[in-house]
């Protein structure tokens, strides 16, 4: 019952947010409305008894991007673009997409309907026996070790991409 | 119901507190500064200028709450409270002692222990910089958008090193929840997370205490306030308790990193030397030399007034040393004696070094953290967890 009160809380926050995002003028609201976003998907991972991502979510995006996205937008002067006109009136092209999408996604879930399906019940008391952390470290280590390592070079050079574009002189 | 009522009382006896602690905080932060620069300090209201706090309380309730017309509104008033939700949060996951039982129940000296208290602690600290990034922004106001600037781009940078220094001893105690580092860790000097064999953490100790100064905007770090260049930072448009709520977020969260250091580093609740060879007698023993002291002075008066005032302290110190004497109530006080002497050590070193040392430039700050910071972060690391995976 409380966990349905506040998943549904978390889901408004999620899509409330997103909407916000993508609707107001001025660029710092717009942040702050994708931090009540994130602050959403933080709370929905707590719903799932997922901890570690809780605090990841929140330390990471909300402690640390959104942090530099908001650095950013305060130093850059954006009064010219906010005083613009946001909508250019090509409504109907962005119906006809949603539509299409909207259609495929509903005709994929249709065929693979099957493959929804809860997680068995064992699985998940087995990992919160464990501890959530522990639980994805072993996963993250051994199972999934070559993608993750591939993620976080390609991390790396992105980093120093940027640096090198950043730089004239290194 | 039993956990709700528990928790309540818990709640409101940790929230009185911290209010009490943060409020007394800045009387002992104005007092020892006055007397490392030589001066007497607040004296004028009540013995010593003890009741200094509550007049200043008076004061900045009662001062009139200006709103500036230029500003924007909803942000304005947004900022402060955020700024004070989140350092008063994480001190819920704080454990000040061990198990207890009082009247029969049994419960932890502790709201309540997360299996990631470490992350949580982490995550809502860096919550904190909006309080400080919005206001700034909020007040339409060049001096407080780049104190507001240059506190998020600070706590940003400190934040590397510091949860590198956090996962170092990490490592030693195998856990996330706060309690069990703090059991972890053994009940003399050389079980801590500092001196603990096989990868004593005295640099990360040293990383952590110094990323903590940055990450509450103390000196030498706290030139999102500099007053000389720029009036007083983020927070120059507020006024009467809307500036009282960042005071006491940037006091709230020296207590939260003093905490976190000693439960890291310094074994928590765990005493100085095992409780065999005697630590339970080191805080009987304080109370009773601050007795014979008053007792002395008492007899040898200054003052006409200190013949019978003195006296008065003498006995009540003694009575104190007497009552901690008695194994039931040390059993509840002592883990909280050695929290709140290890905690408190810390933050007169918070006041100590501002009453030491100059500000630093911006740029030597932002050198200081990613030159020299981080790269001994990370080699402590490395070094820490090639010694546990080796012994």
């Amino acid at each position: 019952m409380l966990d349905t009160i506040f998943f549904y809380l978390f889901a408004l926050l999620v899509v409330g947010g997103g909407i916000l995002t993508i609707t107001r003028s001025s660029a710092v609201h717009s942040a702050i409305c994708l931090i009540g976003s994130l602050v959403g998907v933080a709370g929905l991972y707590l719903l799932l008894h997922a901890e570690f991502l809780f605090a990841v979510q929140i330390v990471l995006y909300i402690g640390g991007i959104m942090v530099l996205f908001l650095f950013v937008i305060m130093l850059v002067n954006l009064d010219e673009a906010a005083r613009e006109r946001q909508f250019n009136g090509q409504w109907w092209l962005a119906l006809a997409c949603v539509v299409v999408v909207g259609l495929q996604i509903a005709w994929f879930m249709r065929k693979g309907a099957g493959a929804f399906k809860l997680a068995p019940a064992a699985a998940a008391a087995a990992s919160a026996a464990k501890g959530n952390t522990e639980a994805i470290a072993d996963a993250l280590f051994s199972e999934y070790l070559l993608p993750f390592e591939i993620a976080s070079v390609l991390l790396l050079v992105a980093v120093v991409g940027s640096v090198v574009m950043a730089k004239k002189r290194i | 119901m039993e956990f709700i009522v528990i928790s309540l009382v818990k709640a409101a006896i940790v929230a009185a507190v911290l209010m009490t602690t943060l409020a007394y905080l800045q009387w002992v932060e104005r007092k020892v500064i006055a007397h490392i620069q030589l001066r007497m300090g607040p004296s004028r209201v009540g013995p010593h200028g003890l009741l200094q706090p509550l007049a200043d309380v008076i004061k900045l309730i009662t001062k009139e709450d200006l709103i500036p017309p230029h500003v924007n509104k909803f942000f304005y008033l947004l900022a402060p409270f955020l700024a004070v939700t989140m350092a008063l949060l994480s001190i819920s996951v704080i454990p000040f002692g061990s198990e207890v039982e009082l009247f029969g129940y049994k419960t932890w000296m502790q709201m309540t222990d997360l299996n990631v208290g470490v992350l949580f602690v982490l995550a809502v600290s860096s919550m904190g910089v909006y309080g400080i990034a919005l206001a700034g922004w909020a007040s339409n106001n060049k001096y407080a958008l780049l104190g507001g600037l240059r506190s998020s781009a600070q706590m940003i940078s400190y934040e590397l090193p510091m949860s590198l220094a956090i996962a170092a001893p990490l490592l030693l105690a195998n856990t996330l929840s706060l309690r069990e580092i703090v059991q972890s860790q053994g009940d003399h000097l050389f079980a801590w997370s500092i001196f603990k064999l096989p990868a004593p953490q005295l640099i990360s100790f040293v990383i952590f205490l110094i990323a903590g100064f940055a990450e509450t905007n103390r000196v030498p770090f706290d030139l999102p306030e500099a007053e000389n260049e720029l009036v007083a930072g983020f927070h120059t448009e507020y006024s009467s308790m809307k500036f009282a709520a960042f005071f006491m977020a940037e006091y709230a969260n020296m207590v939260t990193v003093s905490c976190m250091t000693s439960i890291l580093f310094l074994g928590g609740w765990q005493p100085l030397f095992p409780v065999s060879l005697g630590s339970n007698f080191v805080a009987p023993a304080l109370f009773a030399l601050g007795g014979s002291l008053c007792l002395y002075h008492g007899l040898h008066p200054a003052r006409r007034k200190d013949r019978y005032t003195l006296p008065v302290f003498a006995a009540i110190f003694f009575g104190i040393a007497l009552a901690l004497l008695a194994p039931p109530v040390a059993r509840v006080v002592m883990p909280l004696f050695w929290f709140a002497a290890k905690a408190g050590f810390l933050l007169f070193c918070f006041i100590w070094v501002r009453g030491t040392l100059p500000r630093f430039r911006y740029d030597q700050l932002m050198g200081f953290a990613w030159k020299f910071l981080f790269p001994v972060a990370v080699l402590n690391l490395l070094v820490t967890s090639l010694l546990v995976a080796v012994f």
